[in-house]
């Protein structure tokens, strides 16, 4: 608790969270697999975040590093998170040990966390309602009483159907739409700055999701929190976030505002995500172009720019060899040698 | 949850029905019966019976009605009186024979599941939470040394240990001057003081498996999403294991309360011939070999109420304890 109202580090007002640097290491028997390679990024209080990328590039170690709950085998090989709240509190997260009291004061209170499966991750001996209690009574101080009625009416905020009866409700009783709407709750239970939504509608069919997409804008706007938004599914992102940072194995490649991501982007991966996604009426009966190539494994990942394999833009000499630097064009960022190539031409018209 | 309990309840009977003719019937499967056995016996001893006297001592116990009369007249005497029948071997009636011998089993059974549950649970969560720890070896060295050392072994080196090194006396479960002796504190330590071999025998042969299912439950739980859920809510390691997975890997642990309740009746015969328990293992032991059919098929009754009764105690348990069950 010895961060607490102190000003330990310089940060902009307006900013909720500082990823610095982050890498976090697998070491394998065949090899180290380095998850995430030195990922930046930052999100400013009340501003969603969206992160996309395929899967296995490092979205959601990342987002487990900001928590500090890394898998047991996963090595911390540097970076720095801190946050800081709205009461000018500051945390230096990435100095906490994975059980630290400090740390479990954060989380759940501070940052709230989504996860994919809705199926599973809430326990299938307790009561959602117990388990929202739980976590209200732990960091709020609440009596068990005003416990309960806390949780009814953050089911009731979800829109939950029925809350007061569906708080005694096992998660197994329940479709997966609403065990997702129970999660937020959850999640939210004690007004985070912070929400961590990781892929939270992949397993949903789309009219559902577009249900909980609406909730979470909702909650956002209502709450003011800021949300970072994994995805792997770029439709989603245009949807809810106001930036977007895209992820491919284990690095950001590039950074900017939602609409300079769809209308100009200046990664060539960026742009093959984009050409991959179907649009309505465009592209009815026509086969949609795939990226080339397959995601290399982690155990033999390229030199220099480590899209080079797949890019159409691959310059030899150049790309295979240096490590693109990043490239800033005002709030827009791009890790590609070639970025300002890419600066007049609309490539997704 | 009340008509779950009543459902079963009413399931278990027409079980026992069932259950009581069958074994009744198979005591006297074998050619011969009670009479066959005691003149087989005096013979041994050099004595001798007349076929006539056969024949009387077998109209006298009824021996030669038929099979469904014999069975109604046991059955209906144990569920409309209590009444158990009589041993023809010791002469007297099989309530006294057994009620002393039942308690003790009944004792010893549940002290030894306590125990066995007691060293199993804890040992199986920190083993799995810390996998691969230096405890967590040691404990697997423990559990497979448990599981393959015989209990009757086990029995007999603890019993040799505190023979010669503690100078105890040890086997029966009292000392000759307590045998017969009113109940008393002084009975009580005495019993206690032989008690300990049994339970410990009994706890670790079962602790060595329950460790293993316990850790392999908890590792297949501690890596599941909910447990993730549950640290992202900042409660510490200590409350998230022991309110979340523990519950849930408890799960296939309580179904097997129902086993254990006739464990010690019939599996641990062994163990307490060795130790010369007054338990009711031995006992059932002889009355078959003598086809004493009414101590023997008694026996059976009340060894098969307890399987039926554990049973459905461990489905209450369970259903109680997982609501994906009850709501089933
Ligand atoms: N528990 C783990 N053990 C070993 N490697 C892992 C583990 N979790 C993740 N990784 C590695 O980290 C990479 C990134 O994983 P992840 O962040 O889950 O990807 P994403 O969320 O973007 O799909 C994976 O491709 C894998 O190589
Ligand atoms: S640096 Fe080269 S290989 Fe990498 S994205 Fe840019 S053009 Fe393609
Ligand atoms: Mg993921």
């Amino acid at each position: 608790m010895g961060s607490k109202t102190m000003k330990t580090f310089d940060m902009p007002q307006e900013r909720l969270l500082d990823v610095d640097n982050v890498q976090v290491h697998f070491p394998l028997r065949e090899g180290l697999v380095k998850a995430v390679d030195g990922v930046s990024y930052h999100v400013n209080k009340g501003e969603v975040l969206g992160i996309v990328g395929e899967s296995g590039s490092g979205k959601s170690i990342t987002a487990r590093s900001i928590m500090r709950l890394l898998p047991k085998r996963a090595v911390d090989a540097g970076g720095q998170v801190r946050m800081q709240l709205r009461s000018g509190e500051q945390f230096d997260l990435s100095s906490f040990g994975r059980n630290s009291r400090a740390i479990r004061q954060v989380r759940g209170k501070h940052i709230g966390m989504i996860f994919q499966e809705p199926m599973t991750a809430l326990s299938p001996v307790h009561t959602i309602g117990a388990q929202i209690m739980r976590t209200v009574q732990l960091h709020m101080g609440l009596s068990r009483a005003a416990a309960r009625e806390r949780a009814i009416d953050l089911l009731a905020k979800v829109q939950m159907p029925r809350p007061e009866q569906l708080v005694d409700a096992f998660p197994h009783q329940l479709s997966g739409g609403m065990r997702q709407r129970a999660m937020i709750a959850l999640a939210i239970s004690c007004d985070p700055a912070l929400l961590i939504a990781d892929e939270p509608t992949t397993a949903l069919d789309v009219t559902t999701e577009a249900q909980i997409l609406e909730l979470l804008k909702r909650l956002q706007s209502e709450l003011g929190m800021a949300i970072i938004f994994i995805t792997h599914n770029f439709g989603v992102v245009a949807d809810i976030a106001d930036r977007v940072s895209v992820m491919y194995l284990g690095r950001i490649v590039e950074t900017a505002t939602v609409d300079d991501i769809f209308y100009a982007p200046k990664h060539p991966y960026t742009q093959a995500l984009l050409r991959s996604i179907p649009r309505l009426g465009v592209d009815q009966g026509r086969r949609l172009p795939t990226i080339p190539g397959m995601v290399p494994d982690p155990f033999s990942v390229p030199p220099g720019c480590t899209f080079n394999p797949r890019c159409s833009h691959a310059l030899s000499g150049l790309c295979d060899t240096q490590t693109p630097p990043e490239k800033r064009f005002g709030s827009q960022m791009s890790r590609c040698h070639i970025a300002e190539q890419f600066a007049q031409e609309p490539v997704h018209a | 949850m009340l008509a779950f309990i009543g459902n079963r309840a009413l399931l278990a009977i027409p079980t026992l029905i069932f259950i009581s003719f069958i074994s009744f019937v198979i005591i006297q499967l074998p050619p011969g019966d009670y009479v066959t056995a005691y003149a087989a016996q005096l013979r041994h001893a050099g004595e001798y019976i007349s076929p006539l006297q056969e024949e009387m001592m077998r109209d006298q116990f009824g021996l030669n009605d038929p099979m469904i009369v014999q069975y109604w007249r046991w059955i209906s005497d144990i569920v409309l009186r209590g009444d158990f029948g009589y041993s023809l071997e010791w002469n007297a009636p099989v309530s006294t024979l057994i009620w002393d011998r039942l308690m003790l089993t009944l004792a010893i059974s549940s002290a030894s599941l306590v125990l066995t549950w007691a060293i199993a649970i804890p040992v199986g969560v920190y083993s799995a939470s810390r996998q691969y720890s230096f405890l967590d070896h040691l404990f697997t060295v423990f559990g497979f040394l448990g599981k393959g050392i015989p209990d009757f072994l086990l029995a007999l080196i603890l019993m040799w240990l505190a023979f010669a090194y503690l100078n105890m006396d040890v086997g029966g479960l009292f000392s000759p001057e307590f045998q017969n002796a009113p109940w008393s504190l002084a009975k009580l330590g005495n019993l206690l003081s032989h008690l300990w071999i049994p339970l410990v025998v009994l706890a670790t042969g079962g602790a060595a498996g329950l460790i293993r299912v316990m850790r392999a439950n908890m590792l297949d739980e501690l890596g599941k999403p909910y447990v993730e859920t549950a640290y992202a809510q900042g409660l510490s390691e200590a409350r998230v294991v022991w309110t979340y997975p523990v519950r849930v890997a408890l799960n296939p642990f309580i179904s097997t309360v129902g086993w254990a309740l006739p464990a010690l009746f019939s599996g641990d015969v062994i163990t307490a011939v060795v130790l010369n328990l007054p338990t009711t293992g031995p006992l059932l032991l002889q009355a078959l070999k003598m086809q004493d059919m009414y101590l023997a098929g008694s026996f059976i009754l009340i060894l098969s109420v307890f399987t039926v009764v554990g049973t459905l105690i461990s489905d209450i348990l369970l259903a109680w304890f997982d609501p994906r069950i009850r709501n089933a």
